[in-house]
């Protein structure tokens, strides 16, 4: 008796890399289908930008050597790409039980965060060109070059990205859009309690002690070295730190809540 | 000849296609599974078979590792959920009770990225595809997002999503459930197929009686979150009665029972909501005694009928209660 046998397809695991290549690659496809989601990240930093030169850019007239266009850029690009994340779509597919679909296929679990924070890097980067076109079309320059641009979208990324695990931590907790669209409201002290708007020199009393200690000050501190400072060792890696603060916390509610979710049964 | 017809089972047959032992899972103080044991064969077609809320959602959310068992054991695919999860997950496909889409991909991305998440290669996701969508049967609609999809188009694009990968146990929670009768129909078939065709083992649950005797060789009744009864659905119709004489009765008699009970053919009488149910091993002979023994009492008896025991009539027999009641209580 002779019998023919296929080799059948079977599943198997990915491997991690692709795992979350494959994640971020779905969670990029959906952006130009909900342009909402990341038109307002364009517009508002824009709007606000212009509107704080408008109105600030006078007083500012006086000190020599200071550049209030300048100052004010790392601000627009804060606006640009704090809170900006793919939170929301996760909660969309808790809601629907894609989730737990995605979760009965053999997917690292990690890769299913990473994925869309990888997607969220892509965008966050993306929100930096148009901030930064209108910067340069005011005159803005840098007085690290090129390079300089490049580690300015670079730093810009890596705190847009510190910052997506609040909105993922609270996603995967709750499961909650609109304690998802509340999340962004942590940004509101951490970013007006710092030297955003007016240098720090020129705050005073429990302003100025509360910005001394904000991780976002160190931030903008780091962006503005790179447009007006040149590359300034110390101001970085007090930036660097900042972020790498910030990250840890963000980073870490992140993955708890992912694991009490998985524990739960998504 | 496709992917699908190629497809086969790999023979493991020291190990059953799902094993559960005094399996408990609790939601804090709710005990959703109370010990549950059961044995399904390779290639079998399973039904588990209850009103909402009995325990059925919670034991496929276990077999597929989306939930870890409170106590005891279970293994799919001869894998213990628990201590080897990534083993079962490429070994499984499931469609859950509402259809677990992504509204905003289209069909065709959806399926590619099922392939993906479970290694396939961009080849081998092609021909999947190509021998999933003579499931699907969409059309150009697959290139279309699914938000647009009607409900049955849906429930078939999520069966498809669960077969992308070859899985060697297809679990299907109710699949079903909201369909037209024609859709439910095409289901019915497709599953049948899956089974006969290709050997895959199917665990289904669902809370429509025709549908569990229609499919399964075997049919589990869970009820606040135990098994109460498992059998072939004949055996486990038979154990009812050979055959019931139904009457739809009006006016009250505490004595009808007894009297009912007295006859020599009877095996069993219940009476509830109107309707006097008797069961005996041969109706057709019975009959004559049953009507005369009514007419002896003061109900008022209108209609009468002679049927062969449903899986309703199991399930009432064990809970005390109709299946299609207990669904609506919920």
């Amino acid at each position: 008796m002779s019998t023919t046998t296929t080799v059948a397809i079977r599943g198997r695991e990915a491997g991690f890399l692709r795992d979350v290549r494959s994640v971020a690659a779905r969670a990029l496809r959906q952006i130009p289908r909900e342009p909402a989601s990341v038109l307002p990240a364009v517009f508002v930093p824009a709007f606000f930008y212009t509107t704080n030169l408008g109105a600030f850019e006078n007083l500012a007239r006086g000190a020599p050597g200071f550049s209030y266009k300048a100052f004010l850029l790392p601000m627009a690009i804060a606006f640009a790409v704090t809170g900006m994340s793919r939170a929301p779509t996760l909660v969309t597919d808790i809601q629907d039980g894609y989730f737990d679909r995605l979760c009965m296929t053999p997917v690292r679990r990690l890769a299913l965060l990473l994925g869309l924070m990888a997607a969220d890097v892509v965008v966050i980067v993306a929100l930096c060109l148009p901030v930064l076109a209108i910067g340069f079309g005011i005159g803005v320059r840098f007085a690290t070059g090129g390079a300089g641009v490049l580690a300015f979208v670079g730093f810009s990324a890596l705190w847009g990205l510190a910052f997506t695990g609040f909105p993922y931590a609270v996603a995967l907790k709750t499961g909650s859009p609109a304690a998802v669209s509340a999340s962004f409201v942590i940004f509101f002290p951490l970013f007006f309690l710092s030297d955003a708007v007016v240098p720090k020199q020129v705050l005073t009393g429990w302003f100025s002690t509360i910005a001394t200690y904000n991780p976002v000050t160190y931030l903008l501190a780091a962006l503005r070295a790179l447009i007006s400072g040149g590359w300034e060792a110390k101001v970085l890696v007090e930036g660097l730190a900042a972020l790498a603060g910030i990250g840890t916390l963000s980073m870490t509610l992140a993955l708890l809540a992912l694991r009490g979710r998985i524990r739960r049964g998504a | 000849m496709t992917d699908l017809e190629e497809y086969v089972p790999a023979p493991r047959p020291e190990s059953a296609a799902v094993l559960t032992r005094k399996l408990v899972r609790n939601y804090g103080p709710t005990v959703a599974l109370a010990g549950i044991d059961l044995e399904v064969e390779r290639g079998e077609i399973y039904g588990f078979l209850g009103p909402n809320g009995a325990g059925k959602s919670t034991l496929i959310r276990v077999l597929c590792t989306l939930l870890r068992p409170s106590a005891g054991t279970a293994s799919v695919a001869g894998y213990d959920v628990a201590d080897h999860p990534k083993e079962v997950r490429v070994r499984i496909g499931v469609a859950l009770q509402e259809a677990a889409l992504d509204p905003r991909q289209t069909g065709r991305e959806l399926l590619a990225l099922q392939g993906r998440l479970y290694g396939l290669r961009p080849a081998e996701i092609r021909r999947r595809l190509d021998a999933v969508l003579d499931l699907v049967d969409v059309g150009h609609a697959i290139d279309r997002r699914i938000g647009t999809y009607s409900g049955g188009m849906k429930r078939r694009l999520d069966l498809a999503a669960a077969l992308v990968h070859n899985p060697e146990v297809l679990f299907l929670d109710e699949p079903t459930t909201g369909l037209d009768p024609e859709s439910r129909a095409r289901v019915w078939a497709e599953v049948d197929r899956l089974n006969t065709e290709l050997g895959i083992t199917i665990f289904l649950t669902t809370q429509y009686l025709e549908e569990a005797d229609a499919l399964a060789s075997r049919v589990g009744i869970i009820a606040g979150g135990r098994l109460v009864a498992e059998g072939p659905p004949e055996v486990l119709k038979r154990s009812v009665g050979a055959d019931l004489i139904v009457a739809e009765v009006g006016g009250s008699d505490p004595t009808a029972l007894a009297r009912l009970n007295q006859l020599g053919v009877v095996d069993s009488v219940t009476m509830e909501h109107g309707r006097v149910v008797v069961s005996t091993s041969d109706g057709p002979a019975a009959l004559a005694s049953v009507v005369a023994q009514l007419g002896r009492t003061r109900l008022e008896v209108h209609t009468l009928a002679v049927r062969t025991p449903t899986l309703d009539d199991v399930f009432r027999e064990l809970t005390g209660s109709h299946l299609e009641t207990a669904v609506a209580d919920r």
